[in-house]
C-alpha cells in the first residue's frame, strides 16, 4: 500500500530538455550572447540616447572614443546608435520572415502529409520547383522591380519591411515542409491516430491536436536556424544595396556603406559585421543545442 | 540505367520550364516600362531598337512573348542587352571565364579542406582536435561571406599590404609575373568563398563518416586483423562518401550564387556581378538569361547528383 501512495519521480519531457541543453554548454553560450543582443537592440536606444541620423563632418569616419564608443560614419553618424537601431529591424525582419517560412511550411507540409495521394504529390512537385528556383538572384529582382510600387502603398519603411519579409519567408518554407510531411506520413500510420479516428475525430482535429504536437520540437529547431538564415538574406540584400532605404541603418546596409572607407575607417565595418556575425553564430548554437536537446534518440 | 536516366531527363523538362515561366512572370508583371530606360537613351540607334523589338516582340501579349522568347534560347539566341548592345550571349561568354575560374578553384580548395578536416574529426570524435575542428566549421558558415570578404581586405591589402584591393579584369596572363598577379588578386575571392562552403561539407562529412563508424562490417574488418588505415579507405570511406559525392553535386549551383557576393566585394567582373549591373540597368534580356541560366545549373545539379547517386550505390535499383 506504501508503494502506492508514494509518487515515482516525474520526468517531464520539458525538463528532461532543459538539462540536456544545460549540458551543451555552446548552445548556453549562444543563448547568453542572443539574450544579451536582444535585450541591448529593445532598450540600448532608451539608455544610449545619441541620436542616429545627426550629422556631424567635423567628426566624419571618426574611429572608436570616449565620445562614440564605436566610431562614427563617413557623415559623422554615431554607430552604435545605428548598430541598436539597425539591430532591432534585422531582427524583426528575420522573426517576421521566419514566422511566414514556418506557417507556410508547416501548412504545406502538414495538409501533404495527412491526406497523401494525389494532394501530397501535387504539393511535393511544387516544394521541388521551390527548391530549383536561384533563390538569391530572384530576390535582388523581385525587390528590385516591386519596390517602387509597394512603397506607393504602404509607404517606404513598413513597404520595403513587408516586401522583404514576404520574399525571404516564400523562398524558405521547402525545408520546414519536407520535414513535417515526412513526420506525417510516419505518424498518421500509429495507433493513436487510428484511435482518435475511431473516435470520430475531424481532419482538423486530427492534424492540430494530435498530429502538430508531435512535430513541434522539429519545427521548433528549423524555426530558429530560419531566423539565422533570414538574418543573413536580409543583410545581404542591404549589402547588395537592395534592401532598406539608405537612411534606415539595417547591419547589412552598414556593411554598404562601409566598403568604401574600408582604408580610412575599418570600424566602420568591423563593428557591423561582428553584430552580424555573433547573432547567427549564437542562433546557430541554439539550433545546435536545441536539436541535440530535444532528439529522444539522444537520451 | 539508360531507362532511368530518360525517366529523370524527362521529369527535370517541366522542371527548367516551370522555371522560366517563373522568372518571365516576375519580370512581365513588374510595373514600369522595361524599355523605359531604353527608349530614352538616344545612343542606341533606331535598327538596334528594331532589333530588339523584334526579338522580344514587346507589343504582344505575355504568353506569345514568352513562346517566342523560349524558342530563341533554345537556338541560342538570349536577345540582345539594352545598354550594351551586344548580344546577350557574348557578354555572357566574356565574364563566365572569370567566375568559373574564381568558383572552380574555390570549390577545389574547399574539398582539400573538407575532405581531410571532416574525416579526422569523425575519427577523433570528442577529442580536442574534433572539438577545434567542429568549432572552426561552425564559425565558417555563421560568418556571412560579404563580411569575411570586407575582413580579408582590411587585414591583408589594407594593414599588411599583401595582396591587391580589387580584381584586375584587364589582366593578361602572358608570362610566369602575371600568372603570378593573377594568383594574387583571386586569393581572397578563392578563400571567402572556399571558407564557407568547406565549413558545409567538413560538417556533412564529419557527420557522414560517423554514421559509419559503429556498423557491424566494420567491427568485422577490424576483426579480420585489417589496420585502421586499411579499413577506413576501403570499408569506412566507401560508403561514407556516397551521400557526400551526392551532396558536392547538390552544392555547385549554390556556390555561384554565393559567388555573386563575393564577386562584388572584391569587384570581380564574373557573371553575378553582370547580373547585380543589370538589375541596376534594368537591363532586362541579360537578368533573364543569368537567372535562367543559375536555373538550369541547379536542375542539371540535381540530375547529375541523382545519376552519381545511382552509379556509387549498388543497392539503389532503376
Amino acid at each position: 500500500m506504501n508503494i502506492l501512495t508514494h509518487n515515482p519521480p516525474v520526468n517531464k519531457p520539458s525538463t528532461n530538455t532543459w538539462r540536456r541543453f544545460k549540458r551543451d554548454r555552446a548552445a548556453i553560450f549562444g543563448t547568453i550572447v542572443l539574450l544579451t543582443i536582444v535585450i541591448a537592440v529593445i532598450f540600448g536606444p532608451f539608455i544610449y540616447t545619441t541620436p542616429i541620423d545627426k550629422i556631424d563632418f567635423a567628426r566624419s569616419a571618426a574611429p572608436p572614443s570616449w565620445q562614440h564608443l564605436f566610431g562614427t560614419n563617413d557623415l559623422g553618424q554615431d554607430q552604435l546608435a545605428r548598430i541598436l537601431y539597425g539591430g532591432r529591424i534585422s531582427l524583426t525582419v528575420a522573426v517576421a520572415a521566419m514566422a511566414v517560412a514556418v506557417s507556410l511550411g508547416t501548412l504545406v507540409g502538414a495538409i501533404a502529409g495527412f491526406y497523401g495521394g494525389i494532394i501530397d504529390n501535387g504539393l511535393m512537385r511544387l516544394t521541388d520547383l521551390f527548391l530549383a528556383l536561384p533563390q538569391l538572384p530572384l530576390l535582388l529582382l523581385i525587390v528590385y522591380l516591386f519596390r517602387d510600387s509597394i512603397r506607393a502603398v504602404a509607404g517606404p519603411e513598413l513597404g520595403i519591411f513587408l516586401l522583404v519579409v514576404l520574399i525571404i519567408g516564400c523562398f524558405n518554407w521547402m525545408s520546414v515542409a519536407r520535414l513535417v510531411r515526412g513526420n506525417f506520413l510516419k505518424l498518421r500510420e500509429m495507433e493513436f491516430v487510428s484511435a482518435a479516428k475511431a473516435l470520430g475525430a475531424k481532419p482538423q482535429r486530427l492534424i492540430w491536436i494530435h498530429l502538430f504536437p508531435n512535430v513541434a520540437s522539429i519545427i521548433i529547431v528549423a524555426a530558429t536556424l530560419a531566423v539565422g538564415n533570414a538574418i543573413i538574406t536580409e543583410s545581404t540584400l542591404s549589402f547588395l544595396g537592395l534592401g532598406f532605404p539608405p537612411d534606415v541603418p539595417t547591419w547589412g546596409r552598414m556593411l554598404f556603406d562601409a566598403q568604401n572607407y574600408l582604408t580610412s575607417a575599418p570600424h566602420m565595418a568591423v563593428f557591423p559585421g561582428l553584430a552580424i556575425f555573433l547573432t547567427v553564430l549564437s542562433i546557430n548554437y541554439i539550433g545546435d543545442g536545441l536539436r541535440d536537446a530535444l532528439d529522444p534518440k539522444r537520451r | 540505367m539508360s531507362q532511368y536516366l530518360l525517366k529523370r531527363l524527362l521529369i527535370s523538362i517541366p522542371t527548367l520550364i516551370a522555371i522560366s515561366v517563373i522568372i518571365f512572370t516576375i519580370l512581365a508583371l513588374a510595373p514600369g516600362d522595361p524599355l523605359g530606360e531604353f527608349a530614352s537613351n538616344p545612343a542606341i540607334t533606331a535598327e538596334v531598337r528594331e532589333n530588339i523589338r523584334r526579338a522580344l516582340g514587346l507589343d504582344q501579349p505575355i504568353p506569345i512573348r514568352y513562346l517566342k522568347w523560349f524558342w530563341a534560347f533554345i537556338r541560342g539566341d538570349m536577345g540582345y542587352s539594352f545598354t550594351s548592345r551586344s548580344p546577350v550571349l557574348n557578354l555572357l561568354l566574356q565574364r563566365l571565364p572569370t567566375t568559373l575560374w574564381v568558383v572552380g578553384s574555390a570549390y577545389l580548395l574547399a574539398l582539400l579542406i573538407a575532405f581531410p578536416l571532416g574525416i579526422i574529426s569523425a575519427l577523433r570524435r570528442y577529442s580536442a582536435t574534433d572539438q577545434i575542428i567542429t568549432t572552426f566549421a561552425f564559425l565558417g558558415f555563421s560568418i556571412p561571406p560579404f563580411f569575411t570578404g570586407l575582413l580579408f581586405i582590411i587585414i591583408f591589402s589594407v594593414q599588411l599590404g599583401w595582396l591587391p584591393f580589387i580584381y584586375n579584369s584587364t589582366l593578361q596572363v602572358t608570362d610566369w609575373s602575371t600568372f603570378l598577379e593573377l594568383i594574387k588578386q583571386s586569393i581572397m575571392p578563392v578563400f571567402v568563398l572556399a571558407l564557407y562552403q568547406s565549413a558545409v561539407l567538413m560538417r556533412f562529412i564529419r557527420s557522414s563518416v560517423l554514421e559509419e563508424l559503429n556498423q557491424e562490417y566494420v567491427r568485422t574488418a577490424y576483426a579480420k586483423g585489417l589496420g585502421q588505415i586499411s579499413v577506413l579507405k576501403n570499408h569506412i570511406l566507401r560508403n561514407a562518401m556516397i551521400p557526400v559525392v551526392t551532396l558536392i553535386a547538390l552544392d555547385i549551383p549554390a556556390i555561384f550564387t554565393g559567388a555573386l557576393v563575393t564577386e562584388q566585394v572584391f569587384r570581380v567582373p564574373g557573371i553575378g556581378a553582370l547580373l547585380i549591373e543589370s538589375i541596376y540597368r534594368s537591363d532586362t534580356p541579360v537578368v533573364m538569361a543569368i537567372t535562367f541560366i543559375y536555373g538550369l545549373l541547379i536542375v542539371a545539379f540535381n540530375l547529375i547528383a541523382d545519376i552519381v547517386y545511382g552509379v556509387l550505390d549498388p543497392r539503389v535499383r532503376y
